[in-house]
C-alpha cells in the first residue's frame, strides 16, 4: 500500500475487494458451461430479477432457466460451501494452533463419509426440507464424530487439545475401516461405489433453490458466529494457559468455537461430499498475506474460500465438459502449487 | 494496587498433594519473590494466584474478592501473568503481540480503541522496546522476547503482576533489564509484583521480601536476610554454600561451594 491507511479502513477495503472478486467470479461462473451466455445479459437478468429494472429480453427463455434454475443455484451452493469449509479451516487452525489442521481435522470427514455410505446402502427413500437421506446422514455424522472426538478426550472437566487431535486421529481411522470394510463388500450391500467416490472426491449438488434456503443461513450463521471469536482465537495464539490470562474462559470458549467450526464443516460436507484443500489452503493463503489477526483472517477467508471454490467449481464443470471433473481435484490441483509459491515467496511464514 | 491473600490452601494434582496448608498476605504495592527447588510448588502458587488453577481447599481473595466468584475476564483486568515462555505459532509483529494485552478490555467485535492503542504504545516504551515495533515475535531473541511478553502484560494494566522464572533463559544483560524494570514498576507505580525465582542471588538483589518453598509448604518468609541464611539454604535445597553480606548493598550474597574443587584444594 502506498497511501498509510488506518486500519478499520484497510480492513474494510480489502473486505470490499474480496467481495467484489466473489460477485466477479460468479458472474463468470454464471457465463460458462455447456451452453456460453453473454455477460450483459446476464447482468440485465439479474438486475430484471432484483430491482425495477426492465430490460427487453435479447436472450433465449432458456438461458434465463438455465442461469436461475441450474447454474447460480449451484454457484451460491459453491460459494457457501467454500466460504464454510474456509471459515471452519480458520477456527480449527487458530483453536488447535497446528498447520496442519484443517475442517476435517478431529474426524468431520470419516463420520460423513461412513453416514453418508450407510445412507447410500439403505432402501429408504426419504425426504427432509428437501435433502435426502445421504447429505442428512453426511451432516448427522459429522457432527455425531465431533461429539464422540471430544468426549473421547474430555479427562477431569478438561479436554487438551492434544488429546482431541489424537482421538479425532483414531477415531477417524476406524471409521474409515469400517466404511472401506463396507466398500470391500459392496455387491453383498447393494452399495454403488461410484457415488461413493464421487462423495469422497467432492462433487457439489444443489438441486434445488429450497436447499438453499436451508443452507445459506447455517452457513452465513456460522460465519457471523464466528467473527465473534477473532479475538478468542487471537488470544489461543498463546496456547491455552495463555488465553485464560487474557480472561478468555478457556474450556467454555473452546467447546463454542468447536461447536461452529464442525457445524459449518457438516453443512459444507452436506452439498458437497469431501472437498478437500479448501480449508486448509484458503486460511493459509489468506494468513501469509494478510497477517495472522483474526478479526480480519475470518472474514477474508470466507470470501477467499468462496471464490476459490466458485472458479474451481466452473473448471470442474467446463474443463472437460460435458464430463464433470470431481471439484476437489481441481482445488487440489490449484489449491497446493499456489500454496507452495506462496510458502516460499512469502516473508511472514510460519514459527509452528 | 491489590493485595493478595492467600488462607490455608491446599491443592493436588490427580497424582498427589502439590501445596499443603499455604497461608500468606502479600500487601499492595509490595514485591515479592517466590523461591524454591523445582517441583517445590512455587508454578502452582502462580497459578492458583492467577486463577487459572482452583484450591482444592481454602481460598484466595485479591483486595478481599474471592477468585472463585470472579470471571476469568475481570481478573485479567487486574492480574497479568508472565510465564516462563510463550511459543506463538504464527507470525505476530510485536506491536500486535502486545495489543493482545488489550484483550480484557475489549467489547465483542470492537477493535482497539485510541485509548487501547496509547497503552499499547506506553507498554512498548515502558520497556524500551518501541522500536522492535513492527518487527517480527519470531524473528526476535530470547531476551527480546521476554520483553515483548512483559510489554503485553503491562498493557494489560495490572494492579498484580505474576512472573512464573521470568529471567530463566536469558542472559545476564536481559536478566538484569527485566527486574530493574519491574522494580521500577514496583516503586514508581505501586505495581504488586510476586515473582517465581531462581537465581538466589538476584532474588536477594532485587526483592524485598522473599518466600522459600519447600515440598509445597512454606518454609521462611521474610526479608533476604531472614530468608537466605546458610542453615536453611542447606536443608532446602540441600546444597552447601557460604552467605556473606553483598559488598555495595548488604544484602545476603550467596557463594556456591564446589564440592570437587574443594577436595582438590585440600
Amino acid at each position: 500500500m502506498f497511501i498509510k491507511l488506518r486500519r478499520s479502513n484497510r480492513l474494510v477495503l480489502i473486505l470490499l475487494l474480496l467481495g467484489g472478486g466473489v460477485i466477479a467470479s460468479s458472474f463468470l461462473a454464471n457465463a460458462f458451461g455447456v451452453v456460453n451466455i453473454p455477460l450483459p445479459d446476464i447482468l440485465k437478468m439479474s438486475l430484471n430479477k432484483i430491482t425495477a429494472f426492465d430490460f427487453p429480453s435479447t436472450w433465449r427463455a432458456v438461458d434465463e432457466t438455465i442461469i436461475f434454475q441450474i447454474r447460480l443455484p449451484r454457484v451460491i451452493g459453491g460459494a457457501l460451501v467454500g466460504a464454510a469449509l474456509a471459515t471452519a479451516g480458520v477456527l480449527f487452525q487458530g483453536l488447535l494452533r497446528n498447520p496442519m489442521a484443517d475442517p476435517y481435522i478431529i474426524g468431520t470427514s470419516a463420520g460423513a463419509a461412513l453416514g453418508a455410505t450407510i445412507a447410500m446402502m439403505l432402501p429408504i427413500n426419504l425426504v427432509f426440507l428437501g435433502f435426502g437421506l445421504v447429505p442428512m446422514a453426511a451432516f448427522g455424522g459429522a457432527l455425531a464424530t465431533v461429539i464422540l472426538v471430544y468426549n473421547l478426550a474430555r479427562v477431569g472437566g478438561k479436554t487438551p487439545i492434544i488429546s482431541m487431535l489424537l482421538a479425532g486421529f483414531v477415531v477417524s481411522a476406524l471409521l474409515a475401516a469400517v466404511m472401506m470394510f463396507m466398500m470391500s463388500i459392496s455387491d453383498r450391500l447393494n452399495l454403488n461405489l461410484h457415488s461413493i467416490y464421487s462423495f469422497l472426491m467432492g462433487h457439489i449438488s444443489v438441486t434445488s433453490w429450497g436447499q438453499l434456503a436451508v443452507i445459506a443461513p447455517l452457513v452465513i450463521g456460522g460465519i457471523i458466529g464466528a467473527r465473534f471469536f477473532a479475538s478468542h482465537l487471537n488470544a489461543f495464539s498463546l496456547g491455552e494457559e495463555g488465553a485464560a490470562y487474557l480472561g478468555i474462559e478457556v474450556e467454555r470458549d473452546k467447546i463454542r468455537i468447536l461447536a461452529l467450526g464442525s457445524l459449518l464443516t457438516a453443512t459444507a460436507v452436506s452439498i458437497s461430499g469431501l472437498v478437500g484443500f479448501v480449508g486448509l489452503v484458503v486460511p493459509h493463503a489468506v494468513r501469509l498475506s494478510l497477517g495472522p489477526d483474526h478479526r480480519l483472517l475470518l472474514p477474508a477467508s470466507a470470501l477467499v474460500g468462496a471464490a476459490f471454490l466458485i472458479i474451481a467449481d466452473l473448471l470442474a464443470r467446463i474443463l472437460l465438459a460435458p464430463v464433470e471433473i470431481p471439484v476437489g481435484v481441481i482445488t487440489a490441483i490449484i489449491g497446493a502449487p499456489f500454496f507452495i509459491y506462496l510458502l516460499r515467496r512469502t516473508r511472514r511464514e510460519y514459527a509452528f | 494496587m491489590v493485595s493478595l491473600q492467600v488462607r490455608q490452601v491446599y491443592f493436588s494434582y490427580l497424582n498427589g498433594l502439590v501445596l499443603h496448608n499455604i497461608d500468606l498476605f502479600i500487601k499492595a504495592g509490595e514485591m515479592v519473590g517466590l523461591l524454591g527447588p523445582n517441583g517445590s510448588g512455587k508454578t502452582t502458587l502462580i497459578k492458583l494466584a492467577s486463577g487459572i488453577l482452583k484450591p482444592k481447599e481454602g481460598e484466595i481473595r485479591l483486595d478481599g474478592s474471592s477468585l472463585s466468584q470472579l470471571s476469568r475476564k475481570s481478573i485479567a483486568r487486574s492480574v497479568a501473568v508472565v510465564p516462563q515462555q510463550f511459543h506463538i505459532p504464527f507470525a505476530f509483529t510485536v506491536n500486535e503481540v502486545v495489543t493482545l494485552g488489550r484483550i480484557p478490555f475489549l467489547k465483542a467485535l470492537a477493535g482497539e480503541s485510541k485509548v487501547d492503542r496509547q497503552f499499547v504504545v506506553n507498554a512498548l516504551e515502558l520497556v524500551g522496546i518501541s522500536e522492535l515495533k513492527e518487527r517480527r515475535f519470531d524473528e526476535l531473541s530470547g531476551g527480546e522476547r521476554q520483553k515483548v511478553i512483559l510489554a503485553m502484560a503491562l498493557a494489560q494494566q495490572p494492579k498484580l503482576l505474576l512472573l512464573d522464572e521470568p529471567i530463566v533463559h536469558l542472559d545476564i544483560t536481559h536478566q538484569i533489564e527485566i527486574l530493574e524494570l519491574i522494580r521500577r514498576l514496583n516503586v514508581e507505580q505501586g505495581l504488586t509484583v510476586i515473582a517465581a525465582m531462581h537465581d538466589l542471588n538476584l532474588a536477594s538483589l532485587y526483592f524485598e521480601r522473599l518466600i522459600l518453598l519447600k515440598e509445597g509448604r512454606v518454609s521462611a518468609d521474610g526479608t533476604p536476610a531472614q530468608v537466605l541464611t546458610e542453615a536453611r539454604i542447606k536443608e532446602v535445597f540441600s546444597a552447601s554454600v557460604r552467605v556473606e553480606p553483598h559488598q555495595i548493598t548488604g544484602v545476603p550474597h550467596i557463594i556456591v561451594m564446589p564440592k570437587e574443587r574443594i577436595t582438590k584444594r585440600e
